[in-house]
């Protein structure tokens, strides 16, 4: 199986004033195609920031990041744009909708961003919405909606661009359980297609889910 | 992200704060409404001045006593020490002397009362020559002008006729001028223009036109000097030409440049001078009141992007590139400076309405000035809104993701 990402001895120092913060020290990971892993750690062990970098959100300190075979640690800021719009989904923790659109509309915001044409991007956002069970609350805005119909509105707009890797930070987070496994079951679903998954949870039921999980403790991946 | 979306976006995002929005477009709304209506009176006065002007006739010199050492033109000449006189009329009208002069008539002025019947009506009394009336470029509504044997006759303005004799007609019925009982033999017609320049103290249609010798005699001063002479061209081409004429022909008589000189086309730059400074003036004003609302767009957007970054934030994550997140910045200043011109130009617009029947001053609302007022409210808008977009262009998506 081709790698999808492959990570050598990535290191991310934040300098807060005087005070250096090690968050990753020395991170190697690679995960093929069409996996479905799980990365769980403590809290502030840094699972987050591993999923920025991964996401091209964040540039490492050091270290090197191949993503898709294409080596993205010195890109600029355009490029990466683009790489995040192309080839990553990203689910977080708070939803992150924008209040102010319709579902239908934030499902079609990186459709947007990527130039397709607006009757385009209503009929793949519909096909989205409808993928997650949403077809009945396309102009509902995410106030009206309730958290877990929000967070698969967030699922709906990360597989709306039909990229090769879905990232997801502690997406049952704020969820009920009932919720959670609705939202977990999409990813199954996501998965069974060929998607690439990398989830992020301290939830150990959430991260049997997956077809492997790694363990991160203090900036370091743990056997 | 095409134009039409992000055009959209920067609607959405105004309409979703509207009170915020219209204070922050205030200072624009101002700044644009005072441009439109400074410009307004200031082309509005130009024209009533135009209008003014041409209705003292066409191709005309008008020759007044006093030396134009000043700026201000004939304006010093009237009432100053009267050195022109009938000879020098007399002189210009020599074909041989001055062969582009077509016309010539001296007229001197003073304040008369008339008294019809039990009517008192306070009027400035012409005293001139039969040509006064195709000089000055007059037609009359009722009976006829003076003759080079009238006496005791008088020829009153429209407005003058109307304040003595009401709907009533006046020609053949008598009138004191100045304690002297004459004949009103005409009535001039109306010159559509509206109030006296400042440089013709007689309005156009509230005199009484004399002869020469008649209104000597009512000053009690026989003596032969006349407050200014009016001079016809042939044509406008030979305007310059006469204007030598004059200028040659009066200084050799007097043997000084005792006299000035005017034309039309300097009379009306010197009153446009002044209206100018006045523009200006007012223009300045206007624009500072621009500034501040330009300040107070650059404001609202920077509030706008620490209020949103959690949104750039969101939008870097999905795929914004940051000229799309600078783009997008900048069309919300721009459609909020635009939004600010358009009401400012509905304000102005308005105001030049309402002005005319407030202040009795002419505002005339011209459509280039309107587009480059819009123009400058769109400038300021993208501007003032450059700085705080590209500080949400270079945010780093993680930083802005991560804000509470
Ligand atoms: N912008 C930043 N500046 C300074 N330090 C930071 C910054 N972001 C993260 N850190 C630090 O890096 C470490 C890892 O943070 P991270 O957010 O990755 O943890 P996490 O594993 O996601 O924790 P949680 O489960 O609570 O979300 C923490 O010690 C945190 O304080
Ligand atoms: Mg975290």
């Amino acid at each position: 199986m081709n790698a999808i990402i492959e990570m050598t001895d990535v290191r991310k120092t934040y300098a807060t004033g005087a005070l250096e913060v090690a968050a990753l020290r020395g991170v190697s990971l690679r995960i093929a195609q069409g996996e479905y892993v799980a990365v769980a750690g403590p809290s502030g062990s840094g699972k987050s920031t591993l999923m920025h970098i991964i996401g091209c959100l964040d540039v490492p300190t050091s270290g090197e990041y191949v993503l898709a075979g294409g080596d993205v640690t010195t890109l600029p800021e355009a490029h990466l744009a683009d790489i995040r719009n192309r080839r990553i989904g990203f689910v977080f923790q708070q939803f992150n909708l924008l209040p102010s659109l319709s579902a239908c509309r934030n499902v079609e915001l990186p459709l947007a961003y990527a130039g397709v044409t607006p009757s385009e991007r209503r009929r793949r956002a519909v096909e989205a919405l409808t993928r997650v069970g949403l077809a009945d609350r396309l102009a509902h805005r995410p106030g009206e909606l309730s958290g877990g119909q929000q967070q698969r509105v967030a699922v709906a707009r990360a597989l709306v661009t039909d990229p090769a890797l879905i990232l997801a930070d502690e997406p049952t987070g704020n969820l009920d359980s009932a919720a959670s496994a609705d939202v977990l079951a999409l990813f199954d679903e996501l998965h069974a297609v060929g998607r690439t998954i990398v989830l992020i949870t301290h939830e150990v039921d959430v991260a049997r889910r997956a077809q492997r999980s790694v363990l991160i403790r203090d900036g370091r991946l743990a056997a | 992200m095409n134009w039409r979306d992000t055009f959209a976006s920067g609607l959405e995002a105004i309409r979703a704060h509207r009170l915020r929005s219209v204070l922050t477009m205030l200072g624009i709304v101002i700044g644009i409404s005072s441009v439109v209506l400074t410009v307004g009176l200031g082309l509005g006065a130009q024209d009533q001045v135009r209008a003014q002007i041409d209705a003292l006739g066409s191709n005309l010199l008008i020759v007044s006593p006093g030396s134009s050492t000043s700026s201000s033109g004939v304006r010093g000449g009237f009432g100053s020490a009267s050195t022109l006189t009938t000879e020098d009329a007399a002189a210009l009208s020599d074909p041989a002397a001055a062969p582009d002069v077509a016309a010539v008539a001296a007229v001197t002025q003073a304040q008369t009362t008339l008294v019809a019947g039990t009517t008192n009506w306070t009027s400035s009394l012409v005293g001139t020559s039969p040509s006064w009336l195709p000089v000055r470029n007059r037609t009359l509504s009722a009976g006829r002008f003076l003759t080079a044997v009238d006496t005791d006759a008088v020829v009153l303005g429209p407005d003058t006729a109307s304040e003595l004799f009401g709907g009533r007609s006046a020609v053949g019925q008598q009138v004191t001028v100045s304690g002297r009982p004459m004949t009103v033999v005409g009535v001039l017609a109306s010159t559509g223009a509206s109030s006296a320049t400042s440089s013709q103290p007689a309005s156009d249609d509230d005199v009484a036109v004399v002869p020469m010798d008649t209104a000597r005699s009512l000053a009690g001063a026989p003596s032969s000097s006349v407050s200014a002479i009016y001079v016809q061209a042939r044509s406008e081409d030979v305007l310059s030409a006469a204007y030598q004429e004059i200028d040659a022909l009066l200084a050799n008589l007097h043997g000084d440049t005792d006299f000035s000189i005017a034309s039309q086309e300097s009379l009306l730059e010197t009153a446009n001078a002044t209206n100018r400074t006045l523009t200006v003036l007012l223009g300045g004003v206007a624009a500072i009141s621009l500034l501040v609302g330009g300040i107070g767009v650059m404001n609202i957007m920077l509030v706008a992007v620490t209020e949103r970054i959690r949104e750039i934030g969101l939008r870097k994550a999905l795929g914004a590139t940051p000229s799309a997140i600078r783009r997008q910045f900048l069309v919300e200043a721009g459609v909020l400076g635009t939004c600010g011109g358009l009401l400012g130009v509905a304000l102005g617009v308005a105001g030049a309405f309402a002005l005319p029947g407030l202040l009795g001053q002419p505002v005339s609302v011209s459509v280039p000035a309107i587009a480059a007022a819009i123009g400058v409210a769109l400038a300021i808008g993208i501007g003032f809104g450059v700085y705080p977009a590209s500080r949400a262009a270079r945010l780093t998506p993680i930083d802005a993701l991560r804000s509470e």
